[in-house]
């Protein structure tokens, strides 16, 4: 196993920061919805070529945040030239700034790259972080995320996404004959890369909680079942080696269980693998159909889907099967839900007729909204902060499909770029 | 501290995993010809005619019908296509050596995993009817495509009831 990646984030009281107040005012609340974008100076960082590219990457993280308005470099008075002085603050008030990101990246005689910076607060006239990490050349992609990823934790007081992937299903073809790739790729669409060719279809990849193991679903051999795909060494291994067709996997926030769905004699029904000992075991037996298993971040209950009531509705229970109570009630059908990080949401997918939104309501089932109206948006993953989503949207008459990130407010709704068309994402938690 | 990397070996993915192919087609077969009028004086060449092999896939498909049909989110056989079935029964009694699948199909209006599991009660639903008309158990296996596999794409009800369908397809053991 490679280890070619080591990092080291220190964190800085490097420099004392001159006199001013030890917490400034500079902060931004990620709970409302923020219709006004904090505007923050991040000039090239000092070093060539690559203090410029990871200056861009923080630069087109935060702003497709849409909690920060990274300003124009164009319109920069000072020149940094030396990230150990305290920079004029009155210039960067002068162009708006509230926020100001200097770096500088150097070559450490190893062969490594060596990136500090350090956040100032332009009204405050105060540092309010520094930070230095090391790496390897290539990785300096990641390193600029987790740049974005301290800033955006020093201003909102929450995690930041950034150093995140996601893995999910790149579509190539007609709809009568779609062809459909397990693909993963860097948060900000950098780095596709294809982990299967296409001579099977492959649906609903999940990460583990390290990120290194995705559980989704294959037809090879036409025999739809559970996988196991591990990052590292690019092994894929069926999961159990069940009759019948298994489906709709996710693990446990602890990485030692997947629930998933098994199909006997066309009924389906919940059960959960332990992936050391393989041991199963069975959570419902109602004969109506019952998937889309989604653990809570406890590791307690498991939201998931029946139509047991008649109509396909969200229900709860607890991790032993007992205890199984509905939730939604809302109009239409409602399914694939998926328990926040956070523990304070569920996000599903409610179908009235054709319209297919992605909403969230409360785990007790209070407080349900919808965050899309696009037409077809289904299959929603959380940030592991909990504070976005993305799903993938159907266009119709089977056109093609894309992966579109929103705020759990409903604000800021962008397209993720991906190469082509793509459905079924999964956000990776925080890269360990 | 490992990484997730860069260097994925995908190399040794899939080379050895063939998909056992068994899509159903949707293309025209080819078809009985109507009988063709007497040929006026000399005739030209008459035209290669294909003949379905009887006991042949294409025999299965044009002579005895594949396909059934599903109301919105049901799975129960319609009287419509009992006869289909009937005859699809009486097919694989006369050539027992046939094994079959059955694929579930659903319409675009549900969820993903929702689908998967009302194909599945699709397939399982025309794979009990053929048992039921005495096909053994072991010679018919199922599978569900959910919404994966439309046949027709455009977001209406024309559309939706040719998508919602159980298709028996040959898996092997038929002339050819």
């Amino acid at each position: 196993m490679k280890k070619f990646l080591v990092l080291f984030a220190a964190l800085a009281a490097l420099w004392a920061a001159p006199g001013t107040p030890a917490w400034a005012a500079l902060q931004v609340d990620v709970t409302q919805g923020v219709a006004q974008p904090l505007p923050i100076a991040i000039p090239d960082f000092l070093g060539d070529p690559q203090g410029a590219n990871i200056a861009g990457v923080v630069r087109a993280d935060l702003e497709r945040s849409g909690l920060f308005r990274p300003l124009d470099p164009k319109g920069f008075a000072e020149h940094i030239t030396n990230i150990n002085a305290v920079p004029s603050f009155g210039s960067w008030r002068a162009i708006t700034a509230q926020g100001l990101v200097t770096g500088q990246v150097t070559q450490q005689p190893d062969g490594r790259l060596r990136v500090d910076f350090r956040l100032w607060d332009v009204y405050g006239e105060s540092q309010m972080l520094g930070l230095q990490f090391f790496t390897t050349p290539e990785n300096w992609r990641r390193i600029a995320h987790m740049v974005s990823d301290a800033i955006y934790e020093r201003i909102t007081g929450e995690k930041g996404y950034f150093d995140t992937r996601i893995v999910f299903i790149s579509e190539s073809g007609p709809a009568t004959k779609r062809v459909k790739r397990l693909a993963i790729m860097d948060e900000d669409g950098a780095n596709p890369i294809f982990l299967t060719r296409g001579d099977y279809m492959v649906l609903t990849p999940r990460f583990n909680p390290t990120a290194q193991m995705i559980a989704y679903m294959s037809y090879i051999g036409n025999k739809p079942r559970v996988y196991l795909f591990d990052i590292e060494t690019g092994k894929q291994e069926m999961l159990g080696n069940f009759p019948n067709m298994t489906f709709s996997p996710r693990f446990s926030p602890d990485g030692n269980q997947v629930a998933l769905t098994l199909e006997t004699a066309g009924n389906s029904d919940i059960y959960v693998m332990d992936l050391r000992t393989r041991a199963i075991r069975r959570l419902t037996t109602d004969p109506a159909i019952d998937t889309a298993p989604s653990f809570s971040p406890d590791g307690r209950q498991i939201v998931f889907e029946s139509d047991r009531g008649g109509g396909q509705q969200i229900y709860v229970m607890n991790v032993d099967g007992s205890g199984q109570r509905r939730i939604s009630f809302g109009a239409g059908a409602n399914g694939t839900p998926v328990w926040s990080p956070r523990g304070d949401l569920i996000a599903f997918t409610r179908r009235v007729g054709n319209v297919f939104s992605i909403g969230v309501m409360r785990p007790d089932g209070s407080g349900e909204r919808l965050i899309t109206n696009a037409g077809h948006d289904e299959g929603p993953t959380w940030a592991p902060n909990g504070r976005v989503l993305m799903s993938g949207r159907e266009a119709p008459g089977g056109r093609g499909s894309s992966i579109w990130s929103v705020d759990v407010t409903g604000r800021n709704e962008r397209r993720v770029l991906t190469p082509g068309s793509a459905s079924d994402p999964a956000w990776s938690p925080l890269i360990q | 501290m490992t990484s997730i990397s860069r260097t994925l070996k995908f190399a040794c993915l899939s080379a050895a995993l063939i998909l056992g192919a068994c899509t159903h087609k949707q293309e025209a077969v080819n078809t009985v010809p109507p009988p063709a009028p007497p040929p006026p004086v000399p005739a030209a060449p008459a035209p290669v005619t294909s003949k379905i092999l009887p006991g042949s896939a294409e025999d299965f498909r044009v002579n005895v019908g594949d396909t059934v049909h599903f109301g919105y989110n049901e799975y129960s056989i319609q009287d419509t296509d009992k006869s289909v079935l009937g005859r699809q029964a009486a097919w694989l009694a006369k050539y027992p050596a046939v094994r079959v699948t059955v694929e579930g199909h659903c319409d675009e209006r549900g969820t993903r995993e929702y689908n998967l599991a009302l194909g599945a009660r699709r397939a399982n639903a025309v794979k009990e009817y053929l048992v039921a008309q005495g096909v053994s158990t072991g010679r018919v296996e199922t599978v569900s495509y959910g919404k994966e596999r439309p046949i027709c794409t455009e977001s209406n009800e024309g559309c939706w009831a040719q998508n919602r369908r159980g298709v028996t397809t040959i898996t092997g053991g038929a002339n050819s």
